[in-house]
């Protein structure tokens, strides 16, 4: 399994041609407590890049753009009742939807871990 | 945000205690100010009804207005009975122009001889050659520039407060008093914009540090930022201007018909009274209400409500999540036969419709102090 990053601080699990998708601790943090996470349905078809889903803390609502193209899968239902878990583990339990990847060539535009820590690093400064 | 409009912003007095408390500044109505602390939104919205809550709100605008005249002048401008109101007490009302929408919503507080004012941040330049304007050759307006405005609230504010203060745990809801802060002169009024019991405090900008230090010194007191202060007010069904109130909203549409006494709308003699007594005697067209969504997604401003499977009849001008109530919680103007308590509405929230209610405000009870 290897885990890719987003500029818009997503990730995505690939495990054969299904993906895990979420966002990244640091989105989660920015974001502050979240109060609703609107799923995408499963049987959707996505593309990169378009809205995904939707992630809304106390301030104010966050679209999530899909990070590859895809049908989704499978949908984290336990978000419905308990939002919040997106950021107690916004990189494992908080994730958001499966995706069955429609091009893995998309996934060579992410970024590897080390890479997208580069790239906090510099948002920092 | 680029820096050159991060250098417009003005700094409160109390900018490095917000920081070291790990305030996250931001900018609003031209200062950059706290949205939250590190307890987060949820957190100090909780706190501050469970406990009490330090809010800075030291970017109001605060004034005086010295002599005998001001009463009369003030009048000419607002819809609030200010001749009835005794010294020591304070008022909400709000300026009115000519048309009868709202340029700003405002607390007035008498005292021997003069009247105190307080204005929004963001309508201070508005308002300020309005009241200026209104007073000349009958009052002196001053304008406090060397005072911070501190808010303390929630259920043991009284309790912390008398630790520094003396006779102010009796004090009346919208009552205001002269008492000392270990020793440093304040002007207080028990009052606020949480719907909890609370005071707000006028003080020394050079003391503002210490007041500040010594009340979140005590373990029932935490700092809260605007976040948290927005979802406290719109609990507690109170209005937010520039969402909720604007230039075309009128005090009646508004449901603030409660803020203009009998004298008042008999009188007629403030500006758009003309339009104010025509929705006293025949209704506004829409009015604002509360609304309940279902479920779990909130109605944020600017979402058209709409008839049940219809038209749209309404704007949402507040909206977000309740921290107490732990449920989504809204207010916006319907159109007045859709305005009853009850009324099953929809709200068009992205690409779905969420069936919602009309419902009575506040959606958490309010705490005042009405005596013991």
């Amino acid at each position: 399994m290897t885990t890719k990053f987003s500029k818009d601080h997503e990730w995505i699990a690939v495990e054969g041609d299904i993906g895990t998708v979420g966002i990244t601790n640091h989105a989660q943090d920015q974001l502050g407590e979240l109060v609703y996470v609107e799923l995408p349905e499963v049987g959707a078809t996505l593309e990169m890049g378009e809205e995904a889903c939707v992630v809304e803390s106390v301030k104010a609502a966050s679209e999530v753009y899909a990070i590859c193209s895809g049908e989704v899968t499978e949908v984290n239902e336990d978000l419905e009742d308990s939002p919040t878990t997106v950021n107690e583990s916004a990189e494992a339990d908080g994730w958001l939807y499966k995706v069955k990847i429609s091009d893995a060539a998309e996934l060579d535009e992410l970024m590897d871990a080390a890479a997208y820590q580069e790239l906090l690093k510099e948002l920092d400064e | 945000m680029t820096d050159s409009e991060n250098q417009d912003l003005k700094s409160l007095a109390l900018d490095a205690f917000h920081r070291a408390h790990g305030g996250k500044m931001v900018p609003f109505a031209g200062y950059e100010m706290p949205i939250q602390y590190p307890a987060g939104i949820i957190e100090e919205h909780k706190h501050t009804r469970a406990s009490a809550g330090l809010f800075d709100v030291s970017h109001m605008g605060q004034l005086w207005l010295h002599g005998e005249g001001a009463v009369a002048a003030i009048e000419t401008i607002v819809p609030g009975d200010i001749q009835s109101l005794a010294v020591g007490r304070s008022r909400y009302t709000m300026l009115t122009n000519a048309s009868g929408g709202i340029i700003d919503d405002l607390i007035v507080t008498k005292w021997d001889n003069k009247l105190f004012i307080v204005v929004n941040a963001a309508r201070k330049d508005v308002d300020l050659p309005i009241i200026a304007a209104a007073v000349e050759g009958k009052a002196e307006l001053e304008i406090v520039e060397d005072r911070a405005l501190l808010a303390l609230q929630g259920p043991k504010a009284a309790d912390v407060l008398s630790r520094h203060m003396a006779d102010i745990t009796e004090m009346p809801f919208m009552s205001a008093a002269k008492v000392d802060f270990d020793g440093i002169p304040c002007h207080i009024t028990r009052s606020g914009y949480t719907g909890e019991d609370g005071y707000e405090l006028s003080i020394p900008v050079k003391d503002a540090v210490a007041i500040a230090t010594a009340l979140v010194n005590h373990d029932e007191v935490l700092p809260i930022g605007l976040g948290a202060r927005d979802t406290l007010r719109l609990e507690a069904g109170l209005c937010l201007y520039g969402n909720d109130l604007d230039e075309t909203t009128s005090p009646i549409e508004a449901d603030l018909r409660w803020s203009i006494s009998k004298r008042r709308r008999e009188a007629a003699d403030f500006p758009g009274a003309d339009r104010v007594t025509a929705e006293l005697a025949n209704q506004p067209s829409r009015k604002r209400v509360g609304l309940v969504p279902e479920g779990r997604a909130p109605a944020r401003d600017g979402t058209v409500i709409h008839a049940p499977g219809g038209d749209g009849i309404g704007i949402v001008t507040s909206g977000g999540f309740g921290p107490s109530v732990e449920h989504p919680i809204a207010m916006g103007y319907v159109s007045i036969d859709m305005a009853e308590e009850g009324t099953k509405v929809e709200l068009a929230v992205r690409k779905k419709m969420v069936p919602a209610t009309v419902t009575k405000m506040p959606f958490h009870p309010q705490n005042y102090y009405r005596g013991s």
